[in-house]
């Protein structure tokens, strides 16, 4: 095996693999001992944030160019040393969640008081982004899950903000059963290291196929129950409706654009990519998840008067659609459930930003309580309803090009040709087509009540609509600014998406076939 | 040995469980505790389970396959941290909640 020691230093331009950790973790570290100077606290975050950004866009640009980009900690090689690395798949997360935690930045602006600097709101949202960076560019299991606490303590921080009772409720249960979820994933790493000896992402690549296939499935099973509690697919969504309403609107905008998209990150690189043998066995699962989660969380989004907590259900929905990607690991497959997380992080943060504008507007949380809202404000009411568009998958948005390309693997999976009908796969269609109609009745019911009709329910007719409060000049430029940027990105994305359908594919290629992401680790030519 | 720690992380994780299903939030982290308790005793057993040995490596011509292999034990400690970190949070939260709303179910009714 040779030198087991790194001897040469990290050429500097690899470093670029742990800036977007190292970049929040010390801005984060550095603005909470500065918590005095309030002044100093969004501008910085700002800053740091948009330094990220570029760091995700240099990892993008290298990765799709030259391949997968790796950096090990210390000096011992792989499998033993920490590796840190980036493949077109984490590059273009890091890059949206640099983007959406920008924007959240961006949109926090318009309610500052007096409080944010101190409770150190800037220095938690940082390290929230740096654990949500670390699960997507580490290359070792254990290390993810570290990373998944830095990312479940700093979303605990951000939930009690403020202390409303409400949230201290939503707190306690999105942490016992987040904590829950990391605690399975835990046991299935003492069996992982117990059957195959190594945790390095490359390491199990290699050593998977020879494993016993029983036990690669038990191991499957564990992660699947893990990371689909993360995801909130459907039996396990419970904690996201009853928490995700009650920070406040920004916050909740950027927890609903990055902690589900971890954890499906984590199931499409743990189940595809490292164990695809324990994955093959599960298939009836994960496609029964995908189904049940596609059909009820809409349902869930109609039945719900509270404004955020029907949006929270839509959120769940979509992660439905990224199941059935996994569920069905073929290129479009693929490149269809990378696409719909890039989607999705966008126009959930967006619908949460305009949800806030909303709540601005009305002073109410309850859909009940709102409506004549298109009268009061039609630029609100044009980017809520666009947004629902794009999340039900309407053709010109961003959710539609996704939501294509699984169809066509679920046409392929489903082998209709050859009139050999996988019926998993026909229900798994079906499941994509009523999701988008179901979303749309969801997302336009909530646009008429608040926005068409005249006055809240059980006003007569014609009567005035619900007083409402004008928005400030400050929410006018960061709230309803904000919230226009990100639906432009939408749109820009939707009417060109060439761009990103080909980057979906080459994250698919590599997840299909992983042998550059082993080689960038200095694995695959040391194998047996 | 493997028994004795079999049947311990059984009973650790079968009363964290049941404490998990209780309706009182102080017995939900209790029952978070044991399970966590349970998973470390867990990925301490993946590293072999040897007795009456000294822990360290002696002499030159050592055979590592004699000896326990060190890296679950370092995973557990990096756990054990990170669990009592969390069980921390939640405490301070549930004295929070319980002083706030002056009820400690975890459906906080009674608001």
């Amino acid at each position: 095996m040779g030198q087991p020691m790194i001897t040469t230093p990290t050429p500097w331009s690899d470093w670029v693999v742990i800036l977007p950790v190292v970049l929040p973790l010390l801005a984060a570290a550095v603005l909470l001992a500065l918590r005095g100077m309030r002044a100093l606290q969004a501008p910085v975050a700002g800053l740091v944030t948009f330094a990220v950004l570029l760091c995700g866009l240099e990892l993008l640009t290298r990765t799709s160019d030259t391949g997968p980009v790796s950096m090990t900690m210390g000096k011992w090689l792989p499998p033993f040393g920490i590796s840190f690395t980036a493949d077109v798949m984490s590059a273009i997360f890091v890059l949206v969640s640099a983007l959406v935690t920008l924007v959240v930045i961006a949109y926090l602006q318009m309610e500052r008081s007096e409080s944010d600097g101190r409770s150190g709101l800037y220095p938690l949202v940082l390290l929230l982004l740096a654990g949500v960076c670390g699960s997507f560019l580490t290359g070792d299991l254990f290390n993810l899950y570290v990373w998944f606490e830095v990312m479940l303590i700093a979303s605990f921080g951000l939930f009690v903000l403020g202390g409303r009772n409400i949230q201290l409720d939503a707190t306690l249960k999105y942490g016992f059963l987040n904590f829950l979820a990391t605690t399975i994933f835990l046991a299935s790493l003492g069996v992982i290291y117990g059957t195959l000896g190594t945790l390095n992402m490359a390491d199990i690549t290699l050593v998977a196929p020879d494993a016993d296939p029983a036990v690669m499935t038990t191991i499957a099973a564990l992660l699947l129950l893990a990371f689909g509690m993360k995801a909130a697919a459907f039996p396990l969504n419970q904690w996201l409706p009853a928490s995700y309403h009650a920070p406040s609107a920004a916050l909740s905008a950027l927890m609903a654009g990055l902690l589900t998209k971890v954890g499906v990150y984590a199931l499409l690189r743990s189940l595809v990519v490292l164990m695809p043998a324990g994955r093959d066995l599960l298939e009836p699962v994960i496609a029964t998840v995908a189904i049940l989660t596609l059909v009820v969380a809409p349902l869930g989004a109609i039945a719900e008067t509270n404004l955020r907590r029907a949006i929270g259900f839509l959120v769940i929905g979509g992660i439905g659609s990224v199941m059935v990607g996994l569920a069905l690991p073929d290129m479009h497959g693929l490149a269809g459930s990378t696409l719909y997380i890039v989607h999705s992080m966008l126009t959930m943060t967006a619908l949460y930003c305009v949800a806030g504008l909303v709540e601005k507007l009305t002073g109410r949380t309850d859909t009940r309580e709102m409506g004549g809202l298109y009268a009061a404000s039609s630029p609100v009411s044009i980017l809520f309803i666009l947004l629902v568009f794009s999340a039900a998958g309407l053709p010109p948005f961003l959710g539609f090009w996704p939501k294509l390309l699984l169809l066509e693997a679920g046409i392929s999976g489903a082998e209709i040709a050859n009139w050999q009908i996988d019926w998993l796969a026909m229900a798994m269609i079906g499941a994509l087509l009523v999701n988008a109609w179901l979303t749309l009745i969801a997302g336009t019911r909530l646009w008429a009540h608040v926005f068409w009709r005249n006055g809240p329910a059980g006003a007569p007719d014609g009567a005035a609509g619900p007083v409402a409060h004008p928005l400030t000049a400050a929410q006018q430029r960061f709230g309803t600014g904000a919230s226009i940027v990100l639906v432009g990105l939408i749109l820009a994305a939707g009417l060109w998406p060439n761009l990103l359908i080909e980057t979906a594919r080459l994250a698919a290629v590599e997840m299909i076939d992983p042998q550059r992401y082993i080689a960038a680790f200095g694995l695959g030519t040391i194998a047996p | 040995m493997e028994l004795t720690l079999a049947i311990a992380i059984a009973v650790l994780a079968g009363s964290g469980v049941y404490l998990l299903l209780r309706p009182r939030t102080f017995q939900v982290i209790i029952g978070l505790s044991l399970v966590s308790y349970a998973v470390n005793l867990f990925i301490l057993s993946m590293g072999r389970l040897r007795m009456d040995a000294a822990p360290i490596l002696s002499g030159a011509n050592a055979n590592p396959a004699d000896y326990t292999d060190p890296v679950p034990q370092a995973l557990v400690l990096t756990a054990i941290v990170i669990g009592f970190a969390m069980t921390a949070l939640f405490l301070v939260v549930l004295l929070a909640a319980r002083g706030l709303t002056g009820n400690d179910h975890v459906d906080g009714k009674g608001n």
